[in-house]
């Protein structure tokens, strides 16, 4: 009778089949932008690319590691700085220069994450916080990056406007692939099963063999190169760096809104949330500081009445998963409903 | 036959709260050890101290001939030390089945096909097979302690320490569940047992150790230690309540 032997676990289903289809078109639709998209559009949606990459590292870092920091922003300015210093300063290739700039920050994040992960909770987020705000202190002092008036991204400027922009299109979109798909694989992977686990509870995780202080730190590191890689987009989309924006704590709160608007720990969440922050910054900007206002009110609207955000709304709180990280029983259980606990553990 | 834990010494307060003051016994390997004591006698810290979820202050822990004391807890779970809790912990946003897996992946590390069969066989043990894809939140008490002794038992353990897996259970549901720890038992797993159900404990357990204060008041022959006077004065016959500390 034993079902054990014959146990079918199903890790896809078919709204991920379709997921996958609909997100190649649109990955492919978008990959025609600069024919397709004038110039200012191709610079709005590298904004919005960046901020699906900011929103993923965050939900990563605290809706699946559990950890809420406030101060990924240090990760976003050491990867834009760093491009920025690689490619004009160093000389090498702007694009070489991201992923090394990105994996700087991952060599910067794992010393970080020692002293970061001291703290707990509320502590640990205001500790990122403090953190960030050193690394920008750091950065002010330091003439050899513009010190307090921030340097300009000069490497790409030797490009024609036209081509310099879809250049930075194309890698925003590139950097949005490999955050969604690196978060994906993680998650899906024994390793994102354990994260699960710790942000459920840390103390049975631990119990059950999950190292949790290994896991929670690689999760940082992970979260730390994604957020570096939006820095470097934003810094060739915006071919200026300035110490007071891109290491401003108002990444965080982007962060937090996105994420939790969208839906948090769902990989579809911040996606939907990022879309959502951006098209209300373009549609609100024109009301000054009711802006700001507005998009309080809607977060706290939000929080209460969907507590999964709105891609908990769209999937019919979870029954729909384009990226589907789980593991489902395919056989039928409904008969093992009435057997009685067997005596012992042999069958 | 050897011992498979020895606990020599093994003390801990939280500030003046004295929770363990130099514990030792012995659990021999295929053998159960129950432990009573009234709330705040250190029970569940003691399988705290051993699980590694709280650093001991003195003392020693040996696991199967290896000096355990200072290992993370993940590193005993592997090394076949499992246990449940008192309050049940399930990972309530993931499935009952994901839950057990969780055991199987990391705590006996093996995963895919080897790893789901495994947790599927934890699951039909306990009875909780058809509540599978549940998600563990939903889950009921008497269910949830049954997650408890699941996700333990897909680590493939030859240690397991039960934190009153009984406890709130009615009668009829008892005799199933010390049926299936006496087959554990009989299945060569070591078995440390609390419980405050006395009956259903010296139905199994091969010795029977009293704590009170975090002391050991008396080990041995389970009857023997009901007997002894000082168990029945500061266990059975008291009737004032410190608190449990778990």
């Amino acid at each position: 009778m034993s079902i054990a032997e014959n146990l079918k676990v199903k890790r896809a289903t078919k709204s991920s089949w379709a997921g996958l289809v609909i997100a190649i078109v649109v990955v492919a639709l978008l990959a025609m932008g600069p024919y397709t998209f004038g110039r200012g559009m191709q610079q709005n949606l590298v904004i919005l690319f960046s901020l699906i990459v900011l929103g993923t590292m965050w939900n990563l870092l605290a809706g699946y590691g559990g950890m809420v920091s406030i101060g990924q922003q240090a990760y976003i300015g050491i990867g834009a700085y760093g491009l920025v210093y690689i490619a004009d300063t160093l000389g090498i290739d702007p694009f070489i220069a991201v992923p090394i700039a990105v994996i700087i920050a991952g060599i910067f994040s794992l010393p970080i994450s020692f002293l970061a992960f001291r703290l707990s909770g509320g502590y640990f987020a205001i500790g990122t916080w403090v953190i960030a705000e050193v690394v920008k202190l750091i950065v002010e002092q330091m003439d050899v990056l513009g010190a307090g008036s921030g340097v300009s991204f000069m490497a790409l400027t030797t490009l024609s406007p036209g081509r310099r922009i879809a250049y930075v299109y194309w890698l925003s979109l590139i950097a949005v692939v490999i955050a969604v798909a690196v978060t994906y694989l993680l998650m899906r992977s024994r390793l994102g099963l354990g994260f699960t686990a710790i942000r459920d509870d840390a103390v049975a995780a631990g119990s059950l063999g999950v190292r949790v202080t290994r896991s929670k730190r690689i999760v940082y590191v992970v979260s730390g190169m994604g957020c570096a890689l939006a820095g470097a987009m934003i810094a060739a989309n915006t071919l200026r760096v300035q110490p007071e924006s891109i290491f401003s704590v108002q990444w965080s709160a982007y962060m937090i809104f996105i994420v939790v608007i969208g839906g948090i720990g769902t990989i579809e969440g911040p996606i939907v949330g990022a879309i959502v922050f951006f098209a209300l910054q373009q549609w609100l900007s024109d009301f000054g500081v009711w802006y700001l206002v507005i998009l309080g009110l809607l977060a706290i609207i939000i929080t209460l009445l969907l507590p999964r955000g709105i891609w908990g709304l769209i999937s019919g709180n979870g029954r729909i998963r384009l990226f589907p990280v789980g593991y489902r029983i395919a056989n039928p259980l409904e008969k093992f409903a009435l057997i009685k606990p067997a005596a012992t553990p042999e069958e | 036959m050897s011992s498979l834990l020895e606990v020599r010494g093994l003390s801990k307060r939280f500030g003046s709260v004295v929770t363990a003051e130099n514990i030792s016994f012995d659990v021999k390997q295929g053998t159960a050890l129950g432990i009573v004591g009234p709330n705040g006698a250190g029970k569940s810290t003691l399988l705290s101290l051993i699980t590694g979820v709280l650093p001991v202050d003195a003392g020693t822990i040996t696991f199967d001939g290896r000096d355990i004391t200072k290992e993370r807890a993940a590193n005993r779970t592997k090394a076949g030390i499992a246990r449940s809790f008192q309050i049940p912990r399930p990972f309530v946003d993931m499935t009952v089945f994901e839950n057990v897996y969780v055991g199987a992946a990391f705590g006996a590390s093996q995963h895919g096909q080897v790893g789901y069969e495994a947790a599927a066989r934890a699951l039909e043990t306990t009875g909780l097979l058809h509540l599978s894809e549940k998600p563990a939140g939903s889950l009921r008490l008497l269910d949830r302690k049954r997650l408890e002794l699941a996700r333990a038992l897909a680590t493939n353990p030859s240690l397991i320490l039960l934190d009153e897996i009984a406890g709130g259970l009615t009668e009829k549901e008892l005799p199933p569940l010390i049926e299936l720890i006496r087959g554990l038992r009989d299945s060569g797993v070591t078995v440390v047992w609390i419980e405050h159900i006395v009956h259903a404990l010296t139905a199994v357990v091969d010795e029977l150790m009293c704590l009170a204060l975090g002391r050991v008041l008396a080990i041995g022959d389970p009857h023997e230690v009901m007997r002894s006077p000082e168990v029945i004065e500061v266990y059975l016959g008291s009737t004032f309540d410190l608190g449990e500390v778990s």
